[in-house]
């Protein structure tokens, strides 16, 4: 709907001081936080539960030392990334990744002071809240990757878990309701694709509106029906968890992430294919180019508008399963605005993954954990105050969109209507 | 935009008189803009009065013995419908049953008390749109403005009127400055302004909630609850119509402020340039419009207006101190209000009193019908859906299509005529 100011920027940018810069302001944080400003003795971390196959033996960390042996070897980074970067290389991914563990570390010693972490109960929360975040941002990639901006993830997350909640509920089947949730979400897909696509309406005014569309249905009919017969329409059988034999029994991380329901090694499964499909197949390659350059695509043959309205239906329908997660995989009914703005979460994290399912997994990873170490800090009484940790994802996207992190930029014809001219 | 297909260059070739210019007003009266509008009013209430129906109980008991009185069924559809919009009515505009004009014509007064907010807001989302700029912002742009207003509103000791306009402006300034930091990031960064509006909501949000719990920011003195003290009295916005209506002077400032928008979009050189970069940024540029600075006073003015929406929540509508809810989904209202609008000031008025109604006559409808309020929202999203696209309602009512309408997109492959020797 606008054109955007950013002077396109040439492949000739030799150095970028971007991550050593970064860096720098993190070690000195760390300083401050970690070494001036500690008070506790030390941080008991517990690495598995009693039901684990193999028991690792909880570790105690020093605070204070803990803090300047991390601030050291986070200065010691920083000091190795200006030296790459003064050669004109980029720092290294396994830096960055190295980098943001050890802060971590440092963090929760600080943060968890003279308390106790549970390190599986942490990372199962992780998991546990990305799974929407995940395949909202699956639905947002493949849906902008095509060209037609998904600001209705939301309302197909809500679609998807009122739903699933009932269709589950009357058939006593939570397979069935993991269906009926793709459906529900690829229905909010066709009202975006037909307004967008066929009738040309601006996009973010259409996925606006869904939203809200979808909040005001489901809401209304939560409290005129579902509300007054809850053990008839809202209470939904769950997913089991299934165990994987020998992967589950892998310490700290099997239990995390082979000891779950469905729809997670579902969501494996479906990473794994869009992320090959998208770059690898007939499909992909399509696809890709519909969102780039439309006129070229219609020129070589592809019909643009049908392309588009079964990808954005194909998005719906992978966003519905994320709103299945809420009811038949976590809380286990629907409630009024239950997804509580994961959409937007999901829709930054496309934006932070750079429009990559992988690296948007990672993202919505990331923000799943900034959200769950918010619950366990406020459990164990923390110094940071809990709004800003919850803050931080959205923070993390205002950074990403204004090119501190690294270069984004979305599918050059995203947000714009094709006609054939 | 659309080139002349052969056959109209058929048409006109063999036309022999043009069509008489009742003919063509009559034509793009019904094509056009106000029609759609009452029709897309229309339709959606139709689809909310097919969702009352449906999910009555009384309806749902009289189809239990349709075949022995079919009749019953009808009248309890008939009930429920007529029910729930009568309630509607009187809830918004005249309470028949009430004896004299000044109770009975109450619920005008609270419909115009819903709308004022609604209003402002909508001219500021309004605005922006005419800049090109999508403003998604309204909830934390209202949210840190009711923080600004209400800070002053409680702990500085002012005068009576100047304690008033302090705090007005204390707030303005802050909705301002809070977009104005969408404006800044979109112009020198080129970050998409939908992005970053809905993460700096969120950021608003956690903000607020955590000033909202911290002694000595927002919250009250002594007090453990979320929620701010009560507003001097010397900051409260007098009652228009006596102690009795809940009309407060904001409505006043409201048409000021809507006189104003109107005059600095068509009569100023600032609106002149806010309309020619909206119209086509690039072309602007040539001109010798910044469109940067453009972007940025346009999200100023936008921000200025929705925050005075905050502010009049915080200082009119709930002086006793207001919790993280006080925007009460105005920012969001005020994109559909906007759009109902079309952008224009005068329209984006009477869009925002139909809404007020709507919110007023909710509120009766839930508590005399037992309909749950939500309902609103699906009409209202319904509305904004139907208006953004004129052909589907044309088609719906068989309206005649105006000249150089762009046509639907189809998703179906043109036919190639296979070539004959």
């Amino acid at each position: 709907m606008s054109q955007t100011t950013t002077p396109v920027t040439s492949t000739v940018v030799l150095k970028s001081w971007k991550a050593p810069i970064a860096f720098g302001i993190f070690t000195v944080v760390s300083f401050v936080i970690f070494i001036l400003l500690n008070t506790g003795a030390s941080t008991n971390f517990r690495l598995s539960t009693e039901s684990d196959f193999i028991q690792l033996p909880a570790i105690d960390l020093p605070a204070l030392g803990t803090g300047i042996f991390v601030t050291a070897l986070l200065f010691a980074m920083t000091v190795l990334s200006f030296f790459f970067s003064n050669k004109g290389k980029s720092s290294p991914i396994w830096m960055i990744s190295a980098f943001g563990f050890f802060f971590m570390v440092g963090f929760l010693t600080w943060a968890g002071a003279d308390g106790s972490i549970l390190i599986p109960g942490l990372l199962l929360g992780t998991v546990g809240l990305s799974i929407p975040l995940i395949f909202g941002a699956l639905g947002g990639i493949i849906s902008e990757r095509v060209g037609v901006i998904n600001i209705a993830i939301e309302g197909q997350l809500l679609a998807g878990a009122f739903v699933s909640a009932m269709v589950a509920t009357l058939t006593g089947s939570p397979y069935l309701g993991l269906v009926s949730a793709m459906v529900a979400g690829m229905l909010v897909s066709f009202v975006l694709a037909t307004f967008s696509v066929k009738y040309l309406v601006d996009q973010v005014i259409v996925g606006v509106v869904l939203n809200v569309l979808v909040l005001g249905l489901t809401s209304f009919l939560y409290s005129q029906v579902l509300s007054k017969n809850t053990a008839v329409l809202n209470s939904p059988p769950r997913f089991d968890r299934i165990d994987i034999p020998v992967l589950s029994q892998i310490p700290i991380i099997g239990p995390v992430l082979f000891r779950q329901t469905l729809i997670v090694y579902l969501m494996y499964i479906i990473v794994a294919v869009v992320a090959y499909a998208l770059f690898k197949t007939k499909w992909g390659l399509r696809l890709r180019s519909v969102g780039e350059h439309p006129m070229a695509a219609d020129t070589v043959g592809i019909n643009v508008a049908a392309t588009r309205f079964w990808n954005v239906a194909l998005a719906g329908a992978i966003a519905g399963i994320g709103g299945a997660y809420f009811t038949l995989g976590s809380v286990g009914a629907f409630q009024k605005e239950m997804t509580a703005g994961a959409g937007f979460i999901a829709l930054a994290a496309v934006i932070f993954g750079r429009w990559d399912p992988i690296r948007a997994t990672l993202a919505a990873l990331l923000f799943g954990f900034a959200s769950n170490l918010q619950n366990v800090l406020s459990i164990i009484g923390s110094p940071v105050p809990s709004e800003f940790m919850l803050m931080l994802p959205y923070v993390v996207t205002i950074f990403a969109v204004a090119g501190f992190v690294g270069r984004v930029r979305g599918p050059a014809a995203a947000g714009k209507p094709y006609t054939k001219s | 935009m659309s080139k002349k297909t052969p056959d109209a260059l058929d048409t006109a070739t063999t036309e022999i008189a043009p069509p008489s210019r009742w003919n063509i007003a009559l034509k793009e009266m019904l094509g056009g803009s106000v029609v759609i509008s009452i029709l897309s009013v229309l339709s959606a209430l139709v689809v909310g009065a097919i969702l009352i129906a449906v999910t009555d109980p009384g309806v749902h008991k009289a189809v239990g013995y349709f075949a022995a009185r079919p009749t019953s069924t009808f009248q309890a559809i008939w009930d429920s419908i007529f029910g729930a919009y009568s309630s509607l009515f009187q809830g918004s505009v005249y309470n028949f049953r009430r004896p004299e004009f000044a109770t009975g014509i109450k619920p005008l007064t609270e419909t115009l008390t819903f709308a004022t907010p609604l209003i402002v807001a909508g001219l500021g989302v309004a605005l922006a749109f005419r800049v090109g700029l999508f403003n998604i912002g309204g909830r934390g742009q209202m949210l840190i403005a009711a923080a600004c207003a209400g800070y002053v509103g409680f702990t500085w000791q002012l005068p009576p009127v100047i304690h008033l306009i302090v705090a007005v402006l204390a707030g303005i300034i802050g909705g301002a400055l809070w977009a104005g930091i969408v404006g800044v990031l979109k112009a020198r960064t080129g970050a998409h302004e939908v992005i970053v509006t809905i993460m700096l909501n969120y950021i608003a949000f956690y903000l607020v909630s955590w000033m909202l719990r911290t002694q000595g920011f927002l919250q009250a003195p002594g007090s453990n609850n979320p929620k701010t003290a009560p507003i001097l009295e010397t900051a409260v916005m007098p009652k228009l119509l006596g102690p009795s209506y809940n009309l407060n002077t904001g409505f006043l400032l409201v048409i000021a402020l809507t006189i104003f928008v109107a005059w600095l979009l068509s009569r100023s050189s600032l609106g002149f340039q806010f309309r020619a970069v909206g119209e086509n940024p690039n072309a602007a540029r040539f001109a010798g419009i910044r469109v940067d600075r453009m972007y940025i006073y346009a999200m100023l003015f936008s921000g200025g207006l929705i925050a005075v929406a905050g502010v009049i929540q915080v200082l009119g509508v709930v002086p006793a101190g207001f919790s993280s809810g006080i925007d009460a989904g105005i920012g969001f209202d005020a994109i559909t209000v906007a759009l109902l609008g079309r952008a224009k000031p005068w329209g984006v008025f009477f869009a925002g009193i139909l809404f007020g109604a709507f919110k007023a006559g909710g509120f009766a409808m839930q508590a005399a019908e037992g309909i749950p309020i939500d309902i609103v929202l699906v009409v209202q999203s319904l509305i904004v859906l139907f208006i953004a696209a004129p052909p589907l309602i044309r088609a719906l009512f068989r309206l005649p299509v105006p000249a150089g309408e762009p046509k639907p997109v189809s998703l179906r492959r043109p036919r190639v005529k296979a070539v004959t020797r």
